[in-house]
């Protein structure tokens, strides 16, 4: 079934505050084969945000995760996310096509911190593969 | 501006551990017969995963520069086979502009195929 248009400029619910803590950003680090040593987190770590956010636009709209694959990212970094931070992703929906059964969905999230400052923008296209793809 | 080539070797653990520390439990990225009942040649790895791969890369050449943005398309799929890994290899070219910013152009490949497309970074410094 093909996504509903209508969704395109729609701006989901921010996602529930998540605070960064040393330990999950050397989890993250540690996933990829690299060592932590303090500082800031790796550029991708943004998508821990991204993703909630994500995840909650296709639990909201009933949409498989198993049908979705990541067509591109984008990553615009106002500064480096630190240990400490709380973060909290805000989820647009900025473009919907559909291609040979395939919705292409544009999304955008920003991310901010307590004080409601941009961290990071960030923007995913989701392929979402129909039945017949 | 030297960016030596950095090979890293994924496998399906390395995966689970990804899926686990990023959020991403989609299960195209850990059970061949999900990823084989929506087309794909089997597990993949997460194109986020591979990304950061590429941020590793970066962080290698440049340590402790900030960067300032990074993207890419996920072109072709990295497969993951059940046993052993498979190889992504990165390599860069670094360009300084005027700005004190630096752009680094990647070329991330995978069995031969560039699985990134246009991956592309900049840092300050």
């Amino acid at each position: 079934m093909p996504v509903d248009q209508s969704l395109v400029g729609r701006v989901f619910p921010p996602t529930a505050p998540y605070e960064v803590t040393e330990d999950h950003v050397r989890e993250f680090v540690a996933a990829t084969g690299g060592d932590y040593d303090g500082g800031p987190a790796p550029a991708t770590y943004p998508i821990v945000l991204a993703f909630d956010a994500m995840n909650a636009f296709l639990e909201a709209e009933a949409i498989d995760l198993f049908r979705i694959v990541h067509g591109d990212q984008k990553f615009a970094y106002e500064r480096p996310i630190v240990p400490g931070d709380v973060l909290t992703a805000t989820l647009t929906v900025s473009s919907l096509r559909q291609i040979a059964g395939n919705d292409i969905i544009g999304t955008t999230s920003k991310v901010t911190d307590a004080d409601g400052v941009l961290v990071c923008s960030t923007s995913a296209t989701l392929v979402h593969r129909g039945p017949e793809a | 501006m030297n960016t030596p080539t950095q090979v890293f070797t994924v496998t399906r653990a390395d995966l689970v551990k990804y899926a686990g520390a990023s959020g991403d439990q989609n299960p195209i990225h850990q059970d061949e017969g999900v990823a084989t009942s929506v087309g794909l040649p089997g597990v993949i790895a997460h194109g986020m995963y591979t990304m950061a791969l590429a941020a590793r890369a970066v962080s290698t050449w440049f340590p402790g520069a900030e960067v300032v943005s990074f993207g890419c398309k996920f072109t072709n799929p990295v497969v993951v086979p059940a046993e052993g890994g498979v190889d992504v290899e990165v390599a860069g070219e670094a360009k300084e502009g005027d700005d004190g910013l630096t752009t680094v152009s990647l070329t991330v490949t995978c069995a031969g195929q560039k699985v990134l497309g246009m991956p592309k970074a900049v840092v300050r410094g």
